[in-house]
């Protein structure tokens, strides 16, 4: 992470080194964070991954709350290792808002301009700005117990971004809001993250939070980055099981000869690609059909023994999780499941067609 | 004790035969499943060893009060109230106290931030330092006031020579004498509330560009404001009671040192007329505070 171009950032220069470049390294305990990130400013990253991952520790150490252990954070070419959070140019959204409960919503926005040096008066002219941009213009004296969740997150937005950080962190934006509230608030919180100039990180461990609100996905699990890339790519390609799980997929690794692939844990997987060397595999739980018996005249390469050892409602579909030659999970119609018989203990075979799985490289 | 099972709790009708009734397992356990009148009150289940002791308790607690007013003179009250002295005592009392009030605020909160909020190595002894005064008899106070501040004190003599102050048997002592004893009440009550406010308030606030002092000033200050009330409600109260610390640090001199319950006590000596209605005027004070704290309580809930 020592780029040779890096010392050519000469001051008085701005935009030759534009957004962050940060290497986050935090040890506490046990627990050891580390984590590179490269944003240009327009972009928005995700960071993506379990509880417990690292994540808001490292928004955390980007807002300075947190003191690195080591590694380095550069802003816009600006050192920022040891500035104080109240002289970063950084703006944060907090998972619960953390909205000032004795300040109406429009002082609540006021805050930070007035700490930044503006007048009360100016202050509030600009939060009244901020708070209409984001359609609340009625809801100005407003304390924050009388907000909804999906208006809470919006002043808590507007906050953040009156004091024109150069850097915004988002924690969390959505965790703290019901499922029809978080549908829209999305679809907004996005349309802002769109006009935002400067560079965004957001944290979640929402796969589709992270995939609709950023343009590119950090994966981190157990403080290190395992997988970072395009929403689709990520979707299409996951490297972890973590990562399989989020976006649905049957994951495996093997080693691949040809058109076959035998998997570490021993049967094989037929697939369209030709590949050499070790691989991964993935298909859909879509695309296992299961039967009671031994089928004989299906075109399906990939034939299976397993055992069902669980049946969850997943949408309108069942899902099936099996243990045998392969673990899988499989997505059946309930007519499917009731004609089956299915109940956890149940024999069946599984069978998937070449053409759905899908092989890329490690 | 004397309210009636609620009106809430209908006699329970004979259950009708339900499904669960028809097994025969049900059958035979039905009659003893039957709920029972729910007893409410607690008065009437209160066994006896406990319920005795308790109006005994509180008749310790009241009998004394209901005798200070019932010994009240009260034909010649107007006049005792409206004396000199009297005045002189209640002005100094309600002065002192608030001064002290003062002093424990501009003091007290900042410390008790210190002990809620900074982590340092001896921590807890520290915060049972500053809980001492709670339980030191205050004559015990007075007398180590002396020993720091008095004349000879150790830090007494420097303010002496320095500044030519004299804290003992002055006014400002009473204050001194008074902030001692009371200051640590308004220490725990904010303490506590800054334990149970989020400090994670204060870290937004300083990502919006305040600095630490700002941030407590603008965030946890108005976010706690109900705690310092409460604990500078007591610490005036306390302060306000105030007399082994005094009468030893700053003495009894009237107009100068003599503050109410200094007067009652001497009054009590020569003109009992007179301490019992002194002793009024503080009584009466005392149920003000707790109807002004009773009223900031159902407010804040």
């Amino acid at each position: 992470m020592s780029e040779s171009h890096n010392a050519a950032a000469a001051p008085g220069s701005p935009g030759s080194e534009e957004g962050l470049d940060a290497r986050l390294l935090v040890e506490r305990g046990t627990f050891r964070l580390d984590v590179a990130l490269r944003v240009a400013p327009g972009e928005v990253v995700a960071l993506l991954g379990p509880n417990g991952a690292g994540k808001t520790t490292a928004l955390r150490a980007l807002a300075g709350l947190t003191p690195l252990s080591g590694g380095h954070m550069r802003l816009d070419g600006a050192e920022l290792d040891r500035t104080p959070t109240e002289s970063r140019p950084v703006g944060v959204v907090f998972q619960d808002y953390l909205l000032f409960p004795h300040l109406t919503a429009l002082d609540n926005v006021a805050f930070g301009p007035r700490c930044h040096g503006a007048t009360k008066a100016e202050a509030r002219v600009r939060a009244a700005e901020w708070l209409d941009r984001m359609g609340l213009a009625e809801h100005a004296g407003a304390k924050p117990r009388r907000l909804s969740g999906g208006q809470a997150q919006r002043v808590a937005l507007a906050r953040a971004l009156a004091t024109g950080p150069r850097l915004l962190l988002l924690d969390e934006p959505l965790a703290a809001l019901d499922a029809r509230t978080r549908l829209e608030v999305r679809a907004q919180l996005r349309r802002h993250l769109a006009d935002f100039e400067a560079v965004a990180v957001l944290v979640t461990h929402d796969p589709l939070d992270a995939m609709v609100l950023a343009d590119r996905l950090v994966v981190v699990e157990d403080g290190r980055i395992v997988q970072e890339g395009g929403p689709s790519h990520i979707a299409r390609h996951p490297r972890t099981d973590y990562i399989a799980q989020l976006v649905g997929l049957n994951l495996y690794q093997g080693r691949a000869d040809g058109h076959t692939v035998r998997l570490d844990a021993g049967p094989h997987i037929t697939t369209t690609e030709a590949l050499t060397g070790p691989v991964f595999v993935a298909f859909p739980p879509s695309a296992v059909t299961l039967h009671r018996d031994r089928p004989t005249g299906s075109s399906a390469r990939n034939l299976w023994h397993g055992r069902v050892t669980g049946l969850e409602t997943h949408g309108d579909q069942i899902r099936a999780d099996l243990t045998g030659e392969l673990p899988l999970a499989a997505d059946l119609t309930t007519v499917a499941a009731a004609e089956l018989d299915l109940h956890p203990g149940s024999e069946v075979w599984a069978t998937v067609k070449a053409t759905q799985t899908h092989a890329y490289p490690v | 004790m004397t309210s009636p099972s609620s009106p809430s709790s209908p006699p329970s009708p004979p259950s009708p035969p339900d499904k669960s009734t028809a097994t025969p397992d049900a059958l035979g356990g039905g009659p003893r499943r039957r709920p029972r009148p729910v007893r409410r009150g607690g008065g009437r289940g209160a066994p006896l060893p406990l319920l005795l002791p308790a109006l005994i308790g509180l008749a310790f607690l009241i009998v004394p009060l209901i005798a200070l007013l019932v010994r009240t003179p009260w034909r010649s009250l107007p006049e005792q109230l409206t004396s000199a002295e009297v005045w002189q005592a209640l002005q100094l009392s309600l002065i002192c106290a608030t001064a002290a009030t003062g002093v424990s605020l501009v003091i007290g909160v900042p410390l008790a931030w210190l002990l809620a909020r900074v982590e340092f190595p001896g921590r807890g002894l520290v915060r049972a330092l500053v809980t001492l005064p709670l339980v030191l008899p205050p004559v015990v106070g007075g007398v180590a006031l002396l020993m720091a501040l008095g004349r000879g004190g150790i830090v007494g003599q420097w303010l002496d020579d320095w500044f030519g102050i004299t804290l003992p048997f002055t006014t400002a002592g009473v204050i001194v004498a008074e902030a001692f004893v009371a200051m640590p009440f308004l220490v725990i009550s904010v303490e506590g509330t800054l334990r149970a406010a989020d400090p994670r308030y204060e870290e937004a606030a300083t990502t919006l560009g305040a600095s630490r002092f700002t941030a407590f000033r603008r965030v946890t200050l108005p976010l706690i404001a109900p705690g310092i009330a409460a604990g500078a409600v007591l610490a005036w109260a306390r302060a306000l009671g105030e007399f082994g610390a005094t009468i030893t640090f700053a003495g009894n001199f009237p107009g100068r040192t003599q503050t109410m319950p200094l007067a009652v006590y001497l009054a009590l000596q020569s003109d009992p007329e007179a301490a019992i209605a002194l002793s009024l005027v503080l009584l009466a004070v005392s149920i003000a505070v707790l109807a002004g704290l009773r009223d900031r309580w159902m407010t804040a809930g």
